[in-house]
């Protein structure tokens, strides 16, 4: 009976995770060659590297999930490579697009950009295999709560110091040292994911406490509220003083929706929306630089050749697309100021069509399904805020900013994940999804069972 | 804490949902507008990204695009842009295009459905897709030929080969540079439009196909074949000729333009008035036949119809209800006819073609971007305009005309050339139009010709001394090649 009752041995699905990352691979290699053919650069040496390269960190990647978390969801892997090597042929498409142009023009060749982001991609790879060895148990995190708490804070508020911050393009988003320069709120909305998960976990029962009833529904004691108000006073303070509309919008939705899951309180949804709006009203006549945003939004061609250029090219960009894009290698990616950061998807649309953009939002979909079918399947409560924290950070950060690039929410300064230029980001998101297949690793494990000479005599019956 | 987890799940896919609503209407429902706004350049690259392809005269091409390398990256070069102008058109960024660059665009863009095929395999090549060539009827001699001799005339030259309507040649003075408008330049565009546009002899006007002038005594030709239908005359037929001819009904007279009797016995031949182009006779035969029945033969003769070649040609016009001495007048090609350089060819190739009048056209060949024939025009009958017979006999009287009569100036050695001068009055105090019809060899012609040229002299004789000698060098050119 005994031996009987030991589970079968689950599943790793680890091939089938090496399956389908050689598989977003070889799109990427397609990509290569077709925007080779019809720009008519070819596939340079430099290219078939660059493509070597990526190939050998996905499976080093891969290598490392086998060994040190062999249970995980064999879809993060895949997906995440893929929007990222979509992220590369998209950067590098942009990158021959400004040469010609250059050329054309005889100007001087600009710097290419993806060699730039295959050595970030390594970064994070490094950093991605890091996250997984170092931490072997999530709940090991748990413990250091408030020291990610700060850490997060200080992030935040790192680029408003003198002589490291800096400002680029109107926002105060950068910090430079040792001839570095990066993001520091790309780091902070990972640390405070785990602050806030590990603060709520720790506070959950006292803040659903129900004190008052409004129309039925329940709201919680004044004292409790204080939190909330401190993540909406941060969040402001980043829109006030570094101009940063996107990481605003982006750090106080995602600590309500946290907030309310952990509670099951609704009502903390419906503070969190009244202080939305009263931040919103406030800095829309208070701020320049958000009326403009709201303005553009509202008429983007009441100032098509300045403030509202960007997003009408990018609209006439994706409009140019159409259903099935013009082609790698086809369009005009190049029209679009900063198409290869803000505005990538822009010149995915324009290129892939709206076929390719569904194809990339869903890509964007499974990856948030995944994290949240992680939540529901670990067991810890600490471990179901961080992934279900993780994955809202991710999808709302593509609802703003893709929104945005689309026309249908004000355009507010975020990096797309994966996708974008840029170090920090993709840093960060790569160990967004270390972090969710260590989660996922410890949710779909089987429970250890080393049957001890007592328990194999005692426990005949195991609880499944 | 399930349940909220599944609730968030929801929220974020209804976002997601939103983000798919909202491309799909901006990149299929509301795509064509976005396309459409002024600002936006990608059309306009688009258009000039492609290989625009070549049109072609005999084995040149007469108009092609040219990689500059720039940002507008083709450009449109015409190699002889006057002398192929009102064939080519221009193609320009600021003023759309003309010509056959208008009408056969989706041929030289390659959107034509006749080139799905190369463009299937261009897409999945991935390649830039590449326009179909089109290739002309133009035989270059004989468009050459026309261009020299109108020179700084002011008119158009329109050769046809009567056998299948095939546009030979089709010439205007004055010209314009089609390249000095396809340049990619708009400062530089406007200025030479503003200035062709300010030119009084309108340059940028398609002369041979849509200026219409009084054809004069050509238009006798249409008035013989008429006779010759009606079966009351032959060519042997006596016509009264004298000095004048009184208009019934009115005070006005018509003279000859010798102001002589045209002959001395007061009577004169079918034949031997087309020969001196005797109006009085021809404004007698004219009431004598009616207006109905000279519009009628003027309609087999393609007038009253709007030719697609496939540029768009005027209407040449035979006036809708004449009474009798704007009959009269209107049988000496005066009062309300009007016929282009085009539709005097068409007469001179329909009676050339035994009676049977071909439907003109300019486009020979649809040809791939490898230069793979894709269609082929077929020569199409437009209408049986006189039998056969009377084609026989009306020819020969028009090679009389050569011969003996005011065509002289057309005569080539060895070559039967049947012709018909004209010299019409556009109107008081203007100067008139001189006109020459003419087809060779007159048994088997391979070229029909019209020649008109504005503002010449008020002389009959201007018909032959300006016209005449230009159509006499386009039917050399080509009877030279067979």
């Amino acid at each position: 009976m005994a031996f009987q009752s030991v589970p079968t041995r689950q599943p790793t699905r680890r091939t089938t995770e090496l399956m389908l990352t050689i598989g977003a691979w070889l799109l990427g290699v397609m990509g290569t060659v077709q925007i080779g053919w019809a720009t008519g650069v070819g596939m340079t040496t430099p290219m078939w590297v660059t493509v070597g390269i990526v190939g050998a960190l996905a499976i080093a990647m891969h290598m490392v999930i086998r060994s040190r978390a062999q249970y995980a969801d064999p879809i993060l892997l895949p997906v995440a490579t893929l929007l990222t090597i979509l992220g590369l042929v998209m950067i590098y498409r942009i990158d021959v697009a400004s040469a010609q142009r250059a050329e054309r023009n005889s100007a001087p060749a600009p710097t290419p950009d993806v060699y730039a982001q295959l050595t970030w991609f390594a970064v994070a790879v490094v950093l991605f295999i890091a996250t997984l060895i170092l931490i072997s148990d999530h709940r090991r995190l748990q413990r250091f709560t408030y020291t990610f708490g700060f850490l997060g804070l200080a992030g935040l508020i790192l680029p408003l110091l003198p002589v490291v911050g800096s400002t680029i393009n109107g926002a105060t988003l950068w910090v430079h040292i040792f001839g570095l320069s990066f993001q520091p709120a790309e780091a902070s909305k990972i640390l405070l994911t785990i602050f806030f998960a590990g603060y709520l976990v720790v506070k959950r029962d006292s803040l659903a406490l129900v004190r008052t009833k409004v129309f039925g529904v329940g709201f919680p004691r004044p004292k409790d509220v204080g939190p909330l108000l401190v993540a909406w006073i941060v969040s402001l303070g980043v829109l006030i003083f570094e101009h940063d509309l996107g990481t605003s919008l982006l750090f106080f939705g995602l600590f309500v929706l946290m907030l309310y899951i952990a509670t099951q309180r609704r009502s903390w949804l419906i503070l969190g929306a009244g202080l939305f709006v009263i931040g919103a009203t406030i800095a829309y006549f208070a701020f320049g630089h958000v009326r403009v945003r709201v303005d553009i939004w509202w008429d983007p061609w009441g100032d098509a050749n300045n403030t509202g250029y960007q997003l009408v090219q990018s609209l006439y960009g994706l409009a140019s697309g159409g259903m099935f894009g013009s082609g790698l290698g086809q369009g005009y990616p190049e029209f679009v100021p900063f198409a290869n950061t803000d505005f990538i998807v822009a010149a995915i649309g324009e290129e892939l069509g709206l076929t390719g953009m569904c194809a990339l939002l869903l890509l964007f979909a499974i990856l948030v399904q995944r994290g949240l079918r992680t939540a529901l399947a670990v067991r810890d409560s600490f471990g179901q805020l961080l992934a279900v924290g993780l994955s809202i950070v991710l999808a709302l950060q593509v609802f703003v900013i893709i929104g945005g690039v689309t026309r249908l929410i004000p355009l507010t300064g975020l990096t797309t994940p994966f996708l974008s230029y840029g170090g920090s980001s993709l840093v960060a998101n790569w160990v967004i999804i270390a972090l969710l297949i260590r989660i996922s690793d410890r949710a779909r494990r089987p429970d250890v069972f080393v049957p001890s000479v007592d328990e194999a005599l005692t426990q005949v019956v195991r609880r499944v | 804490m399930n349940r909220p987890i599944r609730r968030v799940g929801m929220v974020l896919a209804v976002l997601l949902l939103a983000l798919i609503a909202n491309v799909t209407v901006i990149q299929v429902f509301r795509a064509s507008d976005y396309r459409e706004r002024p600002g936006n350049q990608r059309q306009l690259l688009e258009q000039y990204d492609r290989e625009r392809g070549p049109i072609l005269v005999a084995a040149d091409p007469a108009a092609r695009s040219v990689d500059t390398g720039d940002t507008l990256r083709y450009q449109r070069v015409y190699s002889n842009g006057p002398l192929y102008a009102p064939i080519t058109g221009f193609y320009s960024l600021v003023y759309g295009a003309t010509g056959l660059e208008r009408t056969e665009n989706k041929i030289l863009n390659g959107s034509s459905d006749l080139l799905f095929v190369d463009r299937t395999k261009q897409l999945f090549a991935g390649r830039q897709i590449q326009g179909g060539a089109v290739s002309t009827t133009i035989d270059p001699l004989a468009q050459a030929a026309a261009f020299t001799g109108l020179g700084s005339k002011t008119g158009s030259v329109v050769a046809i080969e009567p056998s299948t309507g095939r546009i030979l040649a089709s010439v205007q003075s004055p010209s314009f540079d089609p390249n000095l408008l396809s340049t990619h330049k708009p400062a530089d565009i406007r200025t030479y439009y503003s200035k062709l546009t300010a030119d009084p002899k309108k340059p940028l006007l398609n002369r041979p196909i849509v200026a219409l002038n009084p054809p004069g005594s050509t238009f006798k030709l249409v008035v013989t074949a008429a006779a010759l239908a009606s079966g009351k005359f032959t060519a042997d037929s006596l016509l009264p000729g004298p000095k004048t001819y009184q208009l019934p009904n009115s005070s006005k007279r018509i003279n000859n333009w010798t102001h002589q009797a045209c002959s001395s016995s007061g009577l004169i031949t079918l034949r031997n008035a087309l020969a001196i182009s005797c109006n009085t006779a021809f404004a007698w035969l004219g009431n004598q036949l009616g207006a109905d029945a000279l519009r009628e033969q003027a309609e087999l003769m393609g007038f009253d119809t709007r030719f697609e070649i496939p540029l768009r040609a005027a209407r040449s016009t035979f006036p809708a209800d004449p009474d009798a001495p704007q009959t009269a007048l209107s049988a000496i090609g005066q009062f309300d006819v009007r016929a282009t350089a085009l539709q005097m060819a068409m007469v001179g190739a329909a009676i050339g073609n035994k009676g049977v009048l071909m439907t003109p056209y300019m486009v020979q060949e649809i040809r791939g971007p490898d230069l793979s024939v894709l269609q082929t025009t077929t020569p199409m009958i437009f209408k049986q305009a006189m039998t056969a017979a009377n084609a026989a006999s009306e020819t020969d009287m028009m090679v009389n005309v050569v011969k003996n009569g005011t065509g002289s100036n057309a005569r080539i050695s060895g070559v039967d050339v049947a012709g018909k001068t004209g010299t019409a009055q556009t109107g008081n105090a203007r100067p008139s139009v001189a006109w020459f019809v003419a087809f060779a060899p007159a048994q088997n012609p391979k070229v029909a010709v019209a020649v008109s040229i504005e503002e010449a002299g008020t002389a009959e004789i201007s018909g032959n001394g300006l016209a005449a000698p230009i159509a006499r060098k386009v039917i050399e050119a080509v009877l030279r090649q067979s």
